[in-house]
């Protein structure tokens, strides 16, 4: 069997990596639009500073899109590495998006960003503003081809198994492509990188404000910024409500462990603002409830019902009952047995095939697992609802004081006032944490809350993994750590010191620090 | 299209993303690989990066495109070799790391020592893949230790250190020294001066290098065990690795240039491809070194797919289960979809992609660096 140990470590660094990796993508995805932006402002007015705000703006976007190159290779080569039979298993369906990615995406992207940053003297000025909104779309492209792949995971359509093979094969392209979980999913997560970007651009004009520091050149930020980010931040409140909406819809186990939802309440369900989940009683304590929200959240009628967690295990502990008869019926037809009755008793129950491998995690062979291995089985297909229920609300939580935010930025911005709000901005620079941590959250709900499947409800997370040893999984994730610090540590340092220079870093000679009077700044940054 | 046919141009499909990814990224790493050989000062060595800083960011795409498409239309390749090389791969990831960080941030700071530390790590980023990469297609001639269980799940019983035997350094050195050759040839086009002398003086020299460990490669193989399908199966069918018989004989590489003669213009091409780099690099004709240089990256790459052919990762423990062209592919849809996406943006690619060299072309000098210090990597 399977070391635990093994698959917990795996999971871990598949974690770590992923994490790190979206430190650097919703920034990317945010800042390419403001700078296609702020571009066709330039080409449009005509005026220098908004020239040099794509500059400016585009060396921090260089310095973060740097290590999103770098962390997205490790993505991709890790589900070979260490996901190995999940690469077999669905490779089929899972690498088709992950190609195109490569083919539609990427390479617009990657290609273009070479002439945004060399480009500006031989390129005609629409010339360069078409390779800067390239550079936008690929990287919004690409975000669609990696969700649709991921989607793919949370709600595996258009796909059967293969016996002859031992995989999931695709039948339907289009129901892979259109499936409405990646839908929802992408508008929800580039718009959260959106409202990246305009925090960034948002905290560090601020911090020019409060320094009083090229002050046209923050103003003019500060103000494509905050519009900008008041309609992202619209969006991805309104488009997660879409995703509940949709997982309510399709991923009832999700749901109920962000909403600690132990008992199928009478509809219209209540919602459960606060409490303390209890996995092993299956309770909530302190629960603090308003009453039929979720049920108009999660089916949008307030007759419908929402599952609770406990029903929703009791369907898990048939569909694994049936399950270990299809595993049963697999071996057989694995054996030989290519009979009709057999072939067909098999497709029967091949649904539930998934739930039969949950019990690998306790017995070689799921056909004779004891009661005791299933009662286990069923006890672990739910996610631990208390970290579901934390992210979630934390991640709730932080897009609302980012909309209040990015309001009042706005509001401030349009009445021409923005610089003497000094509460405001400082708040905004105390803020600037905050989307990463909202993005950091959002994953952590998306994917903590599919086990215990990598592919929901047909591949366990446990059989997934390659065979190799823990010592490897030591020795490779303490090399992912110590690596990804250093570079974080150096990205960080670059990042501030450029940010504290400002559009000074162009070499211009119309900033702040060029001015003879201030020319106190320690040892130049280029 | 039926299913054999499309096994066939998967095959013929994932070869030209490699070729393409060699003859783009190649050189970009063979410039990384020679960056601290070739140029002397600082300026110089902005040169050198700078020749390749618009684009070694699109080239490395076509790196991470034919990894996907392996996961979408190998995907047994993908879970064979990507676990059971396990370190090799995490050696190239790692190496790769400091490409888009040293081109990015060595030149924000005016720190020497930050500046040399990041050198290194361009240095590292375009030698050792290359080295790895070499290491990785000579081992496929030797076999690999893998077996796979009727679920199909793959075991590794090898480690890292076997991988570096003496037939796979072989092809470890002639990779690494082919990339710098292709560097070189790229250099003398976009480089001038004293610089691009020293990129004539490398390319020559490598490439009667590359001429002389490419033979010895194939004098070796000739000796080496090949491996042979004894009973195929159904190959216009959906199989596994399960489904057929390997026998292993003397010399059996070189069979298929017996079988299909028309494959023997892989190494001819090589070899022409390496002698026009030689001579061109010799007459200075720089443009023409480079056309010899990517016929020979293209010629020596082939000529391994080819010798392999119908393998691809043979295994040394159970030779039954060495993986095939025919045997590790997706269903007939999936390469049938995938084959059109490819059709359609392989083309557009490639177009805008020559676009941006054309706009980015000319020779670059110190002095244009030291005019454009803020503004150039």
């Amino acid at each position: 069997m399977i070391s635990e140990h093994l698959v917990d470590m795996s999971r871990l660094q598949f974690a770590i990596t992923a994490f790190y990796h979206f430190l650097f993508v919703p920034l990317t995805l945010g800042l390419s639009f403001i700078l296609a932006i702020m571009e066709s402002v330039y080409v449009m007015t005509g005026k220098q500073v908004y020239q040099d705000m794509v500059k400016f703006w585009g060396k921090l976007f260089g310095i973060n899109f740097a290590l999103g190159v770098t962390t997205g290779l490790t993505m991709e080569f890790q589900f070979g590495t260490n996901w190995a039979y999940y690469s077999h298993y669905v490779g089929d369906i899972f690498g088709a998006p992950l190609a195109i990615e490569g083919l539609m995406a990427f390479f617009l992207e990657s290609t273009f960003i070479g002439l945004f940053f060399f480009g500006w003297d031989r390129l005609s000025r629409i010339q360069h503003l078409m390779v800067t909104w390239l550079v936008a779309i690929g990287s919004n492209m690409s975000a669609l081809w990696i969700l649709i792949a991921n989607g793919w995971m949370q709600n595996p359509v258009g796909a059967e198994f293969n016996f002859d093979t031992m995989r999931m094969e695709m039948m339907s392209f289009t129901e892979v492509i259109f499936n409405p979980v990646a839908q929802v999913k992408f508008v929800h997560t580039v718009s959260a990188g959106y409202v990246t970007g305009a925090m960034f651009v948002l905290a560090i004009s601020a911090y020019f404000m409060l320094k009083k520091r090229d002050l046209p050149f923050a103003r003019r930020s500060f103000a494509i910024a905050s519009s900008f980010g008041l309609a992202s931040i619209l969006s991805v409140i309104v488009l997660g409500d879409e995703s509940g909406y949709e997982i309510g819809d399709v991923q009832k186990v999700k749901l109920a462990a962000i909403e600690a939802e132990w008992e199928t309440q009478e509809a219209p369900a209540a919602f459960t603002l606060i409490g303390l989940p209890d996995q092993e009683a299956m309770e909530t304590d302190y629960a603090v409830r308003i009453p039929a929200v979720l049920g108009l959240i999660a089916t949008r009628s307030v007759s419908e019902e929402v599952k609770g967690l406990k029903d929703l295990m009791a369907e898990h502990e048939k569909r694994i009952r049936n399950g270990m008869l299809a595993y049963a019926l697999l071996t057989q037809i694995k054996a030989g047995d290519r009979s009709e009755d057999t072939i067909a008793a098999f497709r029967e129950k091949v649904d539930d095939l998934g739930f039969g491998l949950l019990l690998k995690k306790y017995t070689d062979n799921p056909a004779n697992a004891t009661e005791e291995q299933i009662a286990q089985a069923t006890k672990n297909s739910i996610p631990r609802v208390a970290p579901m229920f934390f992210t979630f609300r934390i991640m709730v939580g932080l897009g609302f004081l980012m909309l209040i935010l990015i309001g009042l930025s706005f509001y401030y911005s349009a009445k021409g006032t923005a610089e003497r709000q000094k509460y405001l901005l400082r708040a905004l620079i105390i803020a600037l944490p905050a989307p990463w941590i909202a993005c950091e959250m959002g994953w952590f709900v998306a994917e903590f809350g599919r086990q215990p499947w990598s592919i929901g409800e047909i591949l366990p997370t446990h059989l997934s993994v390659s065979t190799r040893s823990v010592e490897d999984l030591y020795m490779s994730l303490a090399a992912f750590i110590g690596f990804y610090s250093l570079l974080l540590v150096v990205e960080m340092y670059l990042m501030i010191r450029f940010a504290r220079l400002g559009p000074s870093a162009l070499h211009t000679g119309r900033y702040h620090w060029e001015q003879p009077e201030n020319q106190t700044q320690p040892a130049q940054a280029h | 299209m039926d299913y054999e046919l499309l096994k066939l141009i998967w095959w013929v499909l994932i070869g030209v993303l490699l070729v393409g990814f060699a003859v783009t990224d190649g050189f970009d790493m063979g410039v990384g690989a020679l960056l601290r050989l070739l140029a002397k000062t600082d300026s110089e060595r902005r040169v050198l990066l700078n020749t390749v800083g618009p684009h070694w960011d699109g080239n490395q795409v076509w790196l991470i495109t034919a990894a996907g498409a392996i996961f979408a239309a190998w995907p047994v390749v993908y879970s064979v070799a990507f676990s059971g090389l396990y370190w090799a791969f995490l050696l190239v990831l790692f190496a790769m790391f400091f490409r888009p960080v040293g081109f990015e941030y060595r030149s924000k700071m005016t720190d020497p020592r930050w500046r040399s530390a990041w050198d290194w790590g361009l240095t590292i980023g375009g030698a050792v893949p290359a080295l790895v990469f070499g290491v990785a297609f000579g081992n496929m001639f030797l076999g690999v230790p893998f077996s796979l269980d009727e679920f199909m799940r793959s075991a590794y019983s090898g480690s890292f250190w076997q991988l570096l035997n003496p037939f796979g350094l072989l092809c470890g050195v002639i990779s690494l020294l082919m990339l710098s050759m292709h560097g070189a040839a790229y250099l003398q086009m976009r480089t001038a001066g004293e610089l691009r002398q020293r990129a004539r003086r490398a390319g020559f020299l490598l490439a009667v290098a590359v001429a002389v460990c490419f033979a010895l490669a194939g004098i070796w193989v000739s000796y080496l065990p090949g491996y042979v399908i004894q009973s195929a199966g159904d190959v216009g069918a959906a199989m596994t690795p399960l489904m057929k018989t390997v026998s292993l004989r003397d010399g059996g590489w070189l069979a298929n240039y017996q079988t299909f003669t028309w494959m023997i213009a892989a190494p001819v091409i090589g070899f022409a491809g390496l002698l026009l780099v030689a001579v061109a690099s010799l007459l200075n004709r720089s443009a023409l070194a480079f056309v010899g240089s990517s016929f020979a990256v293209a010629g020596v790459i082939c000529t391994a797919g080819f010798s392999l052919f119908p393998f691809l990762l043979p295994s040394s423990l159970i030779p039954d289960q060495s993986l095939t062209i025919w045997d590790v592919t997706s269903s007939a849809l999936t390469l049938n979809i995938m084959f059109w996406v490819a059709m359609i943006f392989v083309p557009i690619i490639l177009s805008y992609t020559l676009w941006g060299y054309y706009k980015m072309w000319g020779r670059l000098t110190t002095d244009f660096i030291e005019d454009n210090q803020y503004s150039t990597y």
